[in-house]
């Protein structure tokens, strides 16, 4: 059975709440950054690439048994850790819910100045592009 | 010597805390901070004089249009340009480079060049691109060195009786060169070639002679020289202001109009059509005022100060790197430390207070011609100090601990 992306989401944010400081907060991103799985050198393509002003960011989705699988990376690590977190809610669902989902864990954690459009750091295209790969293959199932 | 203690107290948000830290503002090379006068002569004109200029009888327009006159002239003299009517008001150094290379549209021919320098911001790359698909002009680069210092032996090969327009900057935003621009001028001139210099970077460090200088157009911000957003100015030779057509057509550049033929007024307002930033304006003169009572010789020699205190401690960060290391360089430091994203560091740094720029500052070409996604920049300004350099110093080396 598949974890809901609410209770994902509400497991980050539990994870989150041992943190005192900004700093541990930091700290624990940039460690997911590093031990997030590197997405494949072959599809580190221009194709893939969604550039921010700032960081540059790199996604992948892969569809198996109606669920989307998506890697990723960034040039940045703490882009790199904050898709860590937006892959483990949003990878292994189906595209009707990745669809449905908001990522109001993202606020909650304090992080929301990474999400913000002026940031220019390729996660608000990120999330775009992951609900265009998920409106995608729902039309493809559909039709 | 700078009494710095009282030029701090001038600045306001200076005081303010951010993210629970005293503010460290390193980023003056994207905007200055305001001084307490620009901010009452900004409440000054709304609450006393606000009118528009140039067309009222009545008695708060005739204030309006002296004030933004009175500016005009303080501009002018401080640019030591011969008229008054050579200073024309824009809303930026981006629109300048615009109303000049629209001007110079029915000017080229295809196959006559335009050059640009490698360190140029893309302000003043792009208008002449979009210029050069108009015209089949052609555009060409004038390359720079490891150090970022422009090789002035390729660009007296370039120069040549194609080129109609040479355009640099006075000083490189991404790496602080201050370049030759009097010889860059003087060989354009020799082959008959005009020069725009963008002053963008160059205008809150130095006080432009254009007539010394010898420049056919110099262009700069309001807002970088602690004036308001949305003000600059465009330079122009009063003959080539002559010879340019006017870049917008409205009310205030005409001297007639009927549906069968308009004629334009005479310069400046040639050139500043519709109701212009009347307050950003006539607060430019006074942001220009408080600056030269400082005094620009005070700003310079204090600035270099920083400059090189802040070079010699960031040096001392093991695996950083400073990209542009010109000889004649103002206070910018542009580095990366090791292989950690500026990005990065950027984000951990603002958590401690320090407000620097990341990222490619609008340079793309200088940062691919080093092989950089970007860089960490700091620029200091006047109201600056070195204990501010040791906060930022100190909190490079947490971010280095935590991202590395």
């Amino acid at each position: 059975m598949t974890m809901t992306t609410q209770a994902i989401q509400e497991a980050i944010v539990d994870e989150f709440s041992m943190f005192d400081d900004w700093m541990q907060r930091y700290e624990y991103i940039i460690e997911l950054g590093k031990s997030l799985p590197i997405i494949a050198d072959q599809y580190k393509t221009d194709a893939n690439i969604i550039k921010g002003c700032q960081s540059k960011v790199w996604v992948h989705a892969e569809e198996e048994g109606g669920k989307i699988w998506f890697t990723a990376d960034s040039d940045a690590i703490l882009t790199k850790g904050i898709i860590a977190l937006l892959i483990r809610v949003f990878s292994g669902q189906e595209p009707k819910v990745i669809l449905e989902t908001d990522t109001t864990f993202v606020d909650e954690i304090g992080l929301k100045e990474h999400l913000s459009p002026t940031r220019a750091n390729g996660l608000v295209s990120m999330i775009k592009q992951i609900k265009m790969y998920a409106l995608a293959f729902e039309s493809k199932n559909t039709n | 010597m700078l009494d710095l203690h009282k030029i701090r107290a001038d600045f306001p948000i200076l005081t303010q805390q951010v993210n629970g830290k005293p503010l460290v503002y390193f980023d003056n090379g994207a905007t200055a901070q305001k001084p307490q006068v620009v901010l009452d002569a900004i409440t000054k004109y709304y609450s006393e004089i606000n009118a528009n200029i140039h067309r009222g009888v009545h008695t708060l327009s005739q204030l309006a249009t002296d004030a933004y006159e009175v500016s005009r002239g303080k501009i002018q003299r401080h640019l030591n340009a011969k008229h008054a009517h050579e200073i024309i008001f824009t809303s930026g150094t981006t629109h300048g480079i615009n109303a000049v290379a629209n001007g110079f549209a029915s000017l080229l021919r295809a196959g006559d060049e335009i050059l640009v320098s490698a360190m140029e911001h893309h302000s003043n790359i792009v208008p002449w691109q979009m210029l050069c698909e108009r015209t089949g002009a052609v555009l060409k680069v004038i390359p720079m060195n490891e150090k970022g210092e422009l090789i002035l032996s390729e660009y007296e090969v370039l120069v040549s009786e194609k080129t109609k327009i040479v355009t640099v900057n006075h000083i490189s935003n991404a790496l602080g060169t201050i370049n030759p621009v009097e010889y860059i001028i003087q060989k354009a001139h020799e082959v008959g070639a005009a020069v725009l210099i963008d002053g963008a970077q160059a205008t809150p460090h130095l006080k432009p002679d254009v007539q010394a200088m010898d420049c056919d157009f110099y262009v700069f911000s309001g807002h970088k020289v602690c004036g308001p957003t949305g003000t600059g100015i465009l330079y122009g030779k009063e003959a080539w202001l002559n010879k340019l057509p006017p870049y917008q057509g409205g009310g205030e550049m005409i001297a007639t109009v009927s549906f069968e033929k308009t004629t334009y007024a005479d310069l400046p307002h040639k050139f500043e059509a519709g109701t212009p930033h009347i307050a950003g304006g006539i607060v430019l003169g006074t942001a220009i005022d408080y600056l030269n009572e400082i005094g620009f010789d005070a700003i310079a020699a204090y600035e270099h100060e920083l400059l090189e205190y802040a070079t010699q401690k960031l040096l001392q960060i093991e695996g950083l790197r400073i990209y542009g290391t010109a000889a004649q360089k103002t206070s910018v430091i542009s580095f990366n430390i090791g292989t950690i994203h500026p990005y990065d560091i950027g984000t951990i740094v603002d958590k401690l207070g320090i407000a620097v720029r990341t990222g490619h500052h609008c340079a793309q070409p200088v940062m691919d011609f080093f092989g950089i996604p970007g860089t960490v920049r700091a620029s200091f300004a006047f109201y600056n100090t070195k204990e501010e350099i040791d906060t930022f110093v100190e909190a490079l080396h947490k971010a280095v601990m935590m991202l590395s």
